[in-house]
């Protein structure tokens, strides 16, 4: 039971970080219907800047880490945001009529080409970061084993909840959440009343990457070393819990990504690390075997 | 690329610079902590070095081609300056390479071997012909698979990002029947393709009432799952290590060893040299390649091959006219990696060695852009972009000459992929519809074409 419980706080965190880059796919998709292939790297290069601007800091001598760690977050998103924003400019928006493969395939160019960037201005070794924020609680303790929250997961989950519920007001009740509802319904029309469409895109890109840069942030303070290579790992991942929660749901891509991170952290716990990918892929196919649209997608109806 | 300059624009000067300027800036916000600041590990953990000189560069790279190409846009280029327009070319080259364009690329294929020979003799100089074999044999086997997926993305319309699971399954296949069985790589050349096949129809299965994007990502999946149970069977498909001592294909008997009973060179009284099995290969999967392409194209005019085409179109429309999709959809997935199962058998026997380092995600995405880049459904498109793509990009491994332009510590290697990448993108913004962008009309377009010609030339009145 203690175990059980260790694993379900485990997961819920490793659920968190899948699920905030899976809203990233989850908007594009919604948007504009395409599989953004390079936002998995983008979540990389907001890992990669929070670590710099993390060393940054502290060679200057910010080492008082809630301010260090706002710093870090805002500068972060900013880049990363200007990252997504360039990686829609170049890639995708000229091709926003053409046919539905030509932005995948811009995609996969695209994370290729920020993956190999990274690589080489980098360096290939892997980064690793000495823990920043420690210190745990106790939740219960029984025969000597004792289930553990860490602050930082406290901090991850925390930041989770407050991002989504920022962000569903932010879709419910401004004026850019309706301006990209009406894109997500019909682009012609809403162009036709007065909605700067391209606008409206590049933002849900920035939206998506400042998300994936606070998600990178988590993931490198969390493990505690990054390489140019988490990001395909981790965009897959958070594309399997976009799909699973049902492409294009903003809830859906949350849940999916607990679902996701919960299956992946007790397989390995309870089973075998080696195959956890398999377990969590499985579940994709078995859900969409049943419900070819995810948990909590709307059904696509087909007009004739 | 900022949105265009807007409005009427009192001094065009200055607004140029002044566009250049935020272009200028946003490439600083990108570069200024990726690129100029480096994280070097030293033994008190990571520290920053300073690249300052390099964004420098980026940015007045950027500043300066981005006020080159305001300066340009708007002006006229004078008509005789101008590179002839796509329908200009269209109407002279085209038609004529089109016409021709299967026949020279048979020629060239097979006569290969001779020029590079001839090349050889001519020069003097010893060309490392192993090396243009090596190439031109890679080269092959990426057409070979560009077209069995054709089979299923470019005709069926069934997107699939696993395509390499296929590949990995012929390979394996061939390596482990030959390692427990003894069977040659004629009588598991076959059964790979089979087997193959017969994965194709099992992943086909569970996903028939997927559509587009959810297929990609199952298909994605697949594809990995069928990587990591191979590096994690570690009995049975020997993991991470991989299969090694492959055998080498023999030619109705003869081997092409050194020494040995029944031998190649042996047999014909001639010399001994490893080209003669570099050569072999190179047949063999030119043979594998055409055999992929007649059974694609004769397929395409069967019924089965009718009814793919009409699934891409519009499936609904399809279910409609009494076609059975589920057996539409499971044939093309079936021949499709039955041709990735034979693609990959050969691979196994070239190599020697598998392991499951060949069959990432990454050769998945290679085949799929090979196919798009070169045109939906055109199978001499996926020639050109395989020649491009993958003989143009292995070609830049090697340029020790561009050592002499970058310095010494330039590795052109290692630029190789983040050229790739960039590529990709920018063959896709500049030819939407792939290289040769002119998709082969569907069926019903075609017929109805030529027959509305017909009646055109008749003068027939209806």
């Amino acid at each position: 039971m203690e175990y059980f419980l260790q694993q379900l706080v485990n997961g819920v965190t490793l659920g968190s970080i899948y699920g905030l880059v899976a809203i990233g796919y989850t908007m594009v998709y919604g948007i504009i219907g395409m599989i953004n292939f390079a936002h998995g790297d983008i979540f990389m290069i907001g890992s990669f800047v929070s670590l710099i601007v993390i060393l940054g800091l502290f060679s200057v001598g910010i080492t008082w880490i809630p301010l260090a760690l706002v710093l870090v977050l805002a500068i972060s998103m900013m880049i990363t945001s200007a990252w997504g924003w360039i990686v829609e400019r170049l890639a995708y928006r000229p091709l926003r009529n053409s046919f539905r493969l030509a932005p995948l395939i811009t995609a996969i160019g695209m994370s290729i080409t920020l993956q190999n960037f990274v690589q080489i201005v980098q360096g290939a070794r892997v980064k690793p970061l000495p823990p920043v924020i420690t210190g745990h609680f106790t939740l219960m303790e029984k025969d000597g084993f004792a289930v553990q929250i860490s602050l930082m997961q406290i901090i991850i989950i925390m930041t989770t909840i407050f991002l989504m519920m920022a962000f569903s007001w932010l879709i419910g009740n401004t004026g850019l959440g309706r301006a990209q509802r009406a894109c997500e319904q019909d682009r012609t029309m809403a162009a036709l009343l007065g909605i700067d469409v391209d606008r409206t895109i590049s933002l849900t890109f920035v939206i998506g990457a400042a998300l994936a840069a606070v998600a990178g942030l988590m993931y490198l303070l969390y493990y505690g070393v990054i390489d140019f290579y988490i990001g395909f790992v981790a965009g897959i991942k958070a594309f399997t819990a976009a799909v699973l929660g049902g492409i294009g749901s903003l809830p859906g891509a949350m849940l999916g990504g607990l679902v996701i991170g919960l299956i992946e952290t007790f397989w390995s716990a309870y089973f075998s690390v080696e195959y956890k990918d398999v377990a969590a892929f499985s579940t994709l196919a078995i859900v969409l075997i049943f419900m070819p649209s995810g948990l909590l997608g709307k059904p696509e109806t087909e007009k004739v | 690329m900022k949105s265009k300059p807007s409005g009427p624009v009192s001094t065009p000067f200055s607004s140029a610079v002044a566009d250049a300027g935020i272009a200028a800036f946003i490439a600083l916000l990108l570069t200024s902590l990726v690129l100029g600041l480096r994280t070097t590990d030293t033994p008190a953990g990571l520290v920053l070095v300073p690249r300052t000189g390099l964004v420098v560069l980026a940015v007045s790279i950027v500043f300066f081609g981005r006020l080159l190409l305001n300066m340009l846009r708007g002006k006229k280029i004078p008509s005789n300056l101008r590179i002839n327009t796509l329908a200009e070319y269209h109407s002279r080259f085209f038609v004529w390479a089109r016409k021709y364009s299967g026949r020279i690329f048979l020629t060239a294929a097979f006569l290969l071997p001779l020029i590079l020979l001839l090349a050889e003799r001519q020069t003097g100089a010893r060309m490392p012909l192993r090396y243009w074999f090596d190439i031109a044999t890679l080269v092959l086997t990426y057409i070979m698979l560009g077209w069995g997926l054709n089979i299923v993305v470019g005709l069926a319309g069934l997107l699939d990002l696993g395509y390499v699971a296929f590949y990995a399954v012929g390979a394996y296949s061939y390596g482990l029947l030959a390692q427990h069985f003894g069977f040659s790589f004629w009588i598991c050349l076959p059964l790979a393709g089979l087997l193959a096949a017969f994965w194709g129809i099992i992943l086909g299965f569970p996903v028939l009432r997927l559509r587009g994007d959810y297929l990609a990502i199952v298909t994605l999946a697949f594809g990995e799952m069928i990587r990591i149970v191979l590096l994690n069977w570690y009995q049975f498909t020997g993991g991470p290590d991989g299969l090694s001592g492959i055998p080498r294909p023999d030619f109705f008997g003869l081997t092409f060893k050194r020494f040995g009973d029944h031998t190649f060179h042996g047999f014909l009284g001639i010399e001994y040299s490893s080209l003669y099995r570099i050569l072999f290969l190179y047949y063999i999967i030119l043979m594998l390649a055409l055999l992929t392409n007649a059974v694609s194209r004769r397929l395409r005019r069967l019924p089965v091959g009718r009814a793919w085409e009409a699934m891409r179109e519009d499936e609904i429309a399809c279910r409609s006219l009494g076609i059975n999709t589920v057996n539409t959809k499971l044939t093309a997935f079936a021949t499709g990696a039955m041709f990735g199962g034979f693609a990959g058998s050969f691979f196994a026997t070239r190599q020697g060695f598998i392991s499951p380092e060949s069959f990432t995600f990454i050769e998945s995405a290679i085949i799929l852009a090979i196919v798009v880049l070169g045109g939906m459904g055109s199978q001499a498109g996926i020639v050109i972009a395989s020649i491009v793509m993958i003989g143009g990009f292995e070609l830049l491994r090697n340029m020790q000459g561009l050592k002499l332009v970058f310095g010494d510590g330039f590795d052109p290697s290692l630029y190789r992929m983040l050229l790739f990448g960039m590529a990709m993108v920018a063959i896709m913004v500049w030819r939407p519809g792939g290289l040769v962008s002119a998709r082969r009309p569907t069926i019903f377009l075609t017929s109805g074409k030529t027959e509305r010609d017909k009646r055109a030339r008749k003068g027939e009145k209806q």
